[in-house]
């Protein structure tokens, strides 16, 4: 069963120096995410659920404990090795967008593809289509700032999803955004989900997100407080 | 690199008017330092030529017991031209000139001067000596701008000129200043008369004889004269080339100064630059860069940047360093009173060592001042980068 899941927490702790004690983020996490799964860590500011995603995007390593990603232990992983992970298979998408102000949309969607070092014609290939898939092939030379915000999440979305990679972590992508360009993301989302199988893990608190996730890990004080589980048929 | 090299290119280009103010700054830089580097070895290029086309030509002999520092040599250092000497003034090859100890009275004051006769129809030294030529028995002499500004004479007016002749007895006469001539040589200026050499003799009761003999060209093997030594133009613009050793360290200091101030506003702006792309910074790292990546991609846009600066310095940099080395740069105020030989007009002397040391120093130090702040920033917490979370 566990050789299936995109992500295993075990026993996981993150505690943070603060002056001379320690401010302990999250507490005895222990959670399975499976491929394939569309679910969020909910809760209020300061639950923790940022630092967990963080972590669970080799971008931070956890005190105390285990994370596995994609049968990675993110504590144990060289600098390097933690890169690899986040450029091979990993997508982030941001509550603000952190597009590359000076890129054209083309390069903020390209510039994962960069790092893999595929040939500019496979990389034409990949683009266009993630640009397909969020509907901004139109906008391909416009530059972020010449964006609307939903326009830029949806840059987001494709710049996280245009490797295809197996797990998208995606934090507060909403809270910038009017409930119209919500909805039109979430559903972009919902359809990558489906149709490429990829795992998403929101970060949110935000009820538009939430009422889209078919799992609801709710975070409270850096502790698991409660999980639901959405059947399809309900 | 090949990546880093195309992300570099990629940000400068879409950071548009804020690359190119960069970028204009910088060059600025360039052409500045080199320009003013210039200028300095194009004043010390200019004191040595302006002595060998004032004053020493391509060597001179010199009678044996005359020194320029001691002026009680003067006296006693004159002899006949040599013969085989003789010949070659009349060819133009050489131009004798005989020295004498005098005194002029300007408005009734008692200045001394040497008295230097040289040939009217000389052409080797560039003393305008052909105003000396007088039809009506006039005795017609040339000073110096300095020496006219000391003396308070000026062209037309009369001077009474007063020297001692081979016996001893002292003689005078009033001559005519026909001609206040500018140089940036004070030895050819200050406390110096000019006139013909065939009056000096006569009035010296030394005919035939000189102090010092200037050749037009320089000499491989000097033929040695009785009573004369030679003098090879190395051996004269010696006191220049330790002079012009002194000045370099001085301008050294200068130069360094400036690369100094250069570096400084690179790293204010590079720092400032970087800091405010923390966000960006955590961006790259949460797509996949490494640290070292990260620092890479800066330090090359760094350089990009003062790769293109040295571009666009060459684009306007290069004509406008040709123009200023053929057009010279006037100062804009009277440099007389200066108190060291400084021309009106500097021509900038420009090497290759120069451009591309100035090049090279500058990429360098921008790639270095690149470095050291995106080091420091990449070593930062990546979720507190993606906040832009000020460290």
């Amino acid at each position: 069963m566990e050789s299936s899941n995109t992500i295993i927490i075990k026993g996981l702790y993150k505690r943070f120096p603060v002056g001379k004690g320690e401010f302990t983020a999250l507490s005895d996490i222990n959670l399975n995410f499976a491929q394939g799964e569309f679910t969020g860590l909910i809760g209020p500011s300061g639950s923790g659920k940022t630092t967990l995603l963080n972590i669970l995007g080799s971008l931070d390593v956890p005190s105390e404990g285990e994370a596995l990603v994609l049968g990675n232990s993110i504590g144990k992983l060289t600098t390097h090795e933690a890169a690899n992970l986040r450029k091979v298979s990993l997508g982030f998408i941001f509550q603000s967008y952190n597009l590359l102000a000076v890129h054209t949309v083309y390069e903020n969607v390209e510039f994962p593809l960069l790092l893999l070092k595929l040939s500019a014609t496979e990389r034409h290939k990949m683009v266009m289509d993630a640009l397909e898939w969020v509907g901004l092939t139109d906008k391909i030379k416009s530059k972020p700032p010449q964006l609307s915000g939903g326009q830029c999440q949806r840059v987001a979305i494709a710049r996280a999803m245009v490797k295809k990679p197996s797990l998208v972590l995606a934090d507060e992508p909403t809270a910038n955004l009017d409930a119209a360009n919500s909805h039109h993301i979430l559903k972009t989302m919902e359809t990558l989900n489906r149709e490429l199988k990829t795992t998403f893990v929101f970060a949110t608190h935000d009820d538009k997100v939430i009422s889209y996730l078919r799992r609801k890990v709710y975070l409270l004080d850096g502790r698991i407080d409660k999980v639901e589980v959405i059947h399809p048929n309900s | 690199m090949k990546l880093a090299l195309k992300l570099a290119y990629r940000n400068l280009m879409g950071a548009g008017l804020r690359t190119w103010l960069n970028v204009i700054v910088l060059s600025f830089s360039f052409v500045i330092i080199i320009w003013l580097k210039g200028v300095m070895t194009g004043w010390d290029h200019q004191a040595k030529t302006d002595m060998t086309n004032w004053e020493i030509g391509g060597g001179q002999y010199w009678h044996s017991t005359y020194d320029p520092f001691d002026p009680f040599t003067i006296t006693d250092s004159h002899a006949p031209i040599p013969d085989e000497l003789k010949k070659r003034e009349e060819a133009g090859e050489i131009v004798p000139m005989l020295l004498v100890q005098g005194a002029i009275f300007p408005e009734g004051r008692m200045m001394p001067v040497t008295i230097r006769g040289v040939n009217p129809s000389q052409n080797i030294l560039h003393l305008p000596v052909k105003e000396l030529i007088t039809n009506d028995g006039t005795i017609a002499a040339i000073i110096g701008s300095q020496m006219a500004k000391v003396s308070q004479l000026k062209e037309g007016d009369y001077v009474t000129l007063r020297w001692r002749d081979a016996n001893g007895t002292f003689d005078a006469t009033d001559v005519l200043i026909c001609h206040v001539f500018s140089t940036n040589v004070p030895s050819v200026d200050l406390g110096q008369i000019y006139i013909p050499l065939s009056t000096l003799q006569e009035f010296a009761l030394l005919p035939g004889e000189a102090t010092l003999i200037t050749l037009k060209n320089a000499e491989e093997s000097a033929t040695e004269y009785p009573g004369w030594v030679y003098k090879s133009k190395e051996e004269l613009t010696r006191q220049v080339d330790e002079m012009i050793k002194t000045k370099s360290a001085g301008q050294t200091v200068i130069y360094a100064i400036l690369l100094l101030l250069a570096m400084l506003a690179i790293f204010d702006t590079q720092v400032l630059s970087i800091f405010r792309r923390q966000r960006e910074i955590g961006t790259y790292v949460a797509l996949g860069y490494t640290r070292q990546q990260v620092v890479g991609l800066f330090t090359v846009e760094g350089s990009m940047n003062a790769l293109l600066a040295a571009l666009l310095s060459a684009a306007y940099g290069i004509p406008f360093l040709a123009w200023q080395a053929k057009a010279g740069w006037t100062m804009p105020i009277d440099t007389s009173e200066f108190g060291m030989a400084i021309a009106q007009t500097l021509y900038p002397v420009y090497s290759l060592g120069l451009v591309a040391g100035t090049v090279a120093i500058i990429t360098i130090t921008t790639a270095i001042v690149s470095y050291l702040p995106s080091r420091k920033i990449a070593k930062m917490n990546p979720t507190d980068a993606l906040r832009g979370k000020l460290q």
